[in-house]
């Protein structure tokens, strides 16, 4: 019993970095309908600056600057390429935001190199257990920042006057611009906000692998809490997050050595793709009624 | 006025004319030429630009020393990414002036072993691809000098015996194989499930789907539930990194893994930082500068600021692979040069270079990679060439040789080999050629 729960906590807890990239998918497409395919990449960016800022500069600043970096990317996002696209079908969006996931790799990669830079935050990395149930402070950390993250992203949607804006502007554009509000500059709040996200991902991915090429892979452990939670939720990416996390992890230790093990990858996409027959929208997606 | 005409007109035709004739003395210059597939970008970049800018950067330093017996490399890179679909591609752009392939992957180096075979190319899988292609009665034209997965394996189990205190202190031993779930990491199941039959330890796999980045699962069942002595990392670019943290995690030695030789750069460890320390990984040279051909290349290539990589770089683990592939690309030319003259080579003469190296002790002096290469000697039964495996670990900065050449268990991957070779041949209706 004991090792079943440590493998279940332990999933948790990688599921909430799972979250942490699925939130940046949900911010965005909730506000601007668009898929963005490059949000691993963006956090592979936020990865790289903050790596290449802390060569000459402490970790504070490195932060805020990666943070400026970031915003500077999401302004240029949709002055640049969105904008010329407003109105477009969302294929041609996607599409864009294809194109724009390698542009920020090859960007990336042009400035900072290929190679692997490892980065270290100084949190400590102590195994405990409780009841036999092992647990790691540094997964822990990741998890209680999450959880900050998560809870001011609600207050700053619910409580705040632009949050508010955005709500709008994500349940309808030409209402919220028949109000007075700008639709260009609330997606690039939308972007901007998503890059923060973006770079808190990064880190807690970076200090984990290693800040390195395969970060943008992380895009894809997103997709399946996307479609679990419902692609514009914001509680559905945590909390589908968590399930994921949890259910890959003791599907390959419960499940795998009856099957050959390696389920991992494709469990959680199984998982969603059962739950898509009771509901097609995710847990939390918000159904579409539309007049015939 | 005619005058002035007449001399602009005489200077352009002398000058036209020396464009001209330069133009056809460069591109009469003889120049071995070789394609490199390459990945500079991608997941697995530190790989590919390691290992060919290694190689590029010997190919300048001979040229700048007046080329091979006189002839000169020409070179042209192709960016595969370690994609498959575009590493054929190169190969089929590049391949009407290539003599020899290194493909640098497994998966384009089984794309190309059926390709490769009629155009007569040299396939050199340099300690990768199939361990099989080692037999040269089936496989004439592919060689996977100086070493292969199975020979690697196999002086692994040597060298976990060696540390436990002899061969017959494997009985009982609990080995957790942990590998990318791809043909490559695939390939030593085997031969690992073989060898504890054989020497009585016991064996668990575990698989990873690939990219890998999270191991949590597998990690926890290794510990925790599986408790061996012993883990094998048979992984790549990434998910090589993962296993350090998460061993460190749960407090399981990093001097009880083993990594294969994919898996044993500094890029693996850097990014896991302290949790590195104490890891061993084979390898199959030796590592850093201190090799007179390495310090040939800083002080002449560097120096002349011809180099083709960072020189942060010079010396790592990769870079020096490619050096080593150079020596042995460069040694096969020389070996065919004797048999058939010093000229530009064709396929079939190259290959036969290549099928009958012979890299000793002396020669390795004389090339000034003691320390860095090991005897190598191929033959048309033999297209591994030795096989020899070298152990190394991680000391939280720098790798450090452990012990000296491991021997392989030659035959018993040897009747592996061949009777996996004859496999394959029934497969594709290949008629075996004598070897006398």
């Amino acid at each position: 019993m004991a090792f079943f729960l440590e493998v279940l906590f332990n999933g948790l807890l990688v599921g909430i970095m799972y979250s942490l990239v699925a939130l940046g998918f949900a911010l965005i497409y909730k506000a601007s309908d668009v898929f963005n395919f490059a949000q691993g990449d963006m956090s592979l960016f936020a990865g790289l600056a903050l790596v290449g800022f802390l060569t000459v500069m402490p970790l504070w600043l490195a932060l805020i600057c990666t943070i400026g970096v970031m915003t500077i990317l999401a302004y240029g996002t949709v002055f640049i390429v969105f904008r010329p696209l407003v109105a477009r079908p969302p294929l041609i969006l996607f599409m864009a935001a294809i194109g724009l996931s390698f542009l920020v790799q090859g960007i990336g990669q042009s400035i900072w190199g290929t190679q692997p830079k490892g980065l270290f935050l100084g949190i400590p990395e102590i195994t405990f257990d409780i009841k036999e149930v092992f647990l790691n402070t540094f997964d822990l950390t990741f998890g209680g920042v999450a959880g900050v993250l998560v809870v001011g992203l609600v207050l700053f949607f619910q409580k705040t006057r632009t949050g508010r804006a955005l709500r709008a502007v994500a349940d309808d554009h030409e209402a919220a611009l028949s109000v007075g509000i700008p639709l260009l500059r609330a997606w690039a709040v939308t972007w901007m906000i998503a890059g923060i996200v973006a770079t808190v991902a990064g880190v807690a991915w970076g200090s984990r692998l290693g800040v390195q090429f395969s970060l943008s892979l992380i895009a894809y452990k997103a997709l399946p809490v996307l479609i679990l939670g419902g692609i514009d939720s914001i509680t559905g990416a945590i909390l589908a997050g968590l399930v994921v996390g949890a259910g890959e992890n003791l599907a390959e230790v419960f499940l795998g050595p009856y099957v050959g093990g390696g389920i991992q990858t494709f469990f959680p996409y199984l998982l969603a793709l059962l739950f898509l027959w009771f509901r097609p929208y995710g847990m939390f997606g918000k159904e579409i009624i539309e007049r015939v | 006025m005619g005058r002035k005409l007449i001399f602009t007109f005489m200077a352009l035709v002398f000058v036209v004319s020396l464009a001209m004739f330069s133009g056809q003395a460069l591109a009469e210059e003889k120049t071995q030429f070789f394609g490199i597939l390459i990945y500079r970008t991608g997941p697995y970049a530190p790989g590919g630009s390691g290992f060919g800018s290694g190689w590029e950067d010997f190919m300048t330093l001979r040229n700048m020393q007046g080329g091979v017996n006189g002839i000169k490399y020409s070179w042209e890179e192709c960016e595969t990414a370690y994609n498959t679909a575009r590493g054929v591609e190169c190969y089929e752009r590049l391949k009407d002036k290539m003599i020899y392939v290194q493909p640098f992957s497994t998966g384009i180096t089984y794309a190309l072993i059926p390709r490769a075979g009629k155009d007569g190319m040299t396939v050199h899988s340099m300690g990768y691809g199939r361990a099989d292609a080692s037999d040269g009665r089936v496989f004439p034209h592919v060689f996977t000098t100086p070493t292969n997965y199975w020979s690697q394996n196999s002086a692994k189990i040597r060298f976990i015996a060696d540390r436990m205190g002899g061969m017959d202190k494997l009985k009982g031993l609990k080995i957790a194989n942990l590998f990318i779930d791809v043909p490559y990491g695939q390939e030593t199941k085997p031969l690992l499930d073989a060898m504890s039959k054989k020497y009585g330890f016991i064996v668990r796999h575990f698989p990873v789907a690939p990219p890998a980045i999270d191991q949590k699962a597998q990690w926890m069942d290794i510990v925790r539930r599986f408790k061996p002595d012993w883990v094998i990392n048979r992984n790549w670019g990434v998910s090589c990194t993962v296993p350090l943290k998460e061993a460190a995690r749960l407090g399981f030695p990093r001097d009880r893994i083993l990594g294969v030789w994919w898996c044993g750069s500094e890029e693996d460890v850097l990014p896991a930082g302290p949790a590195g320390k104490g890891y061993i990984t084979a390898n199959f040279h030796g590592v850093g500068r201190d090799f007179p051909i390495i310090q040939q290349i800083v002080d002449k290539v560097y120096g002349a600021m011809k180099g083709n990589i960072s020189f942060t770089r010079v010396g790592t683990v990769y870079y020096n692979r490619g050096v080593f592939g150079g020596i042995i690309v460069e040694e096969a030319m020389r070996t065919a040069h004797k048999k058939f003259g010093v000229k530009v080579l064709t396929r079939e003469e190259f290959m036969w270079g290549f099928e009958n190296l012979n890299i000793t002790e002396e020669r390795i002096k004389e090339i000034g990679a003691e320390g860095l290469c090991p005897p190598v000697k191929n033959s048309c039964l033999d297209h591994e060439g030795g096989g020899p495996v070298r152990f190394q670990q991680w000391d939280g900065e720098k790798w450090v040789a452990v012990g000296t050449w491991v021997s392989p268990m030659r035959e018993f991957v040897r009747d592996r080999v061949e009777a996996s070779a004859a496999n394959y041949a029934k497969e594709k209706g290949i008629t075996p050629r004598k070897c006398d």
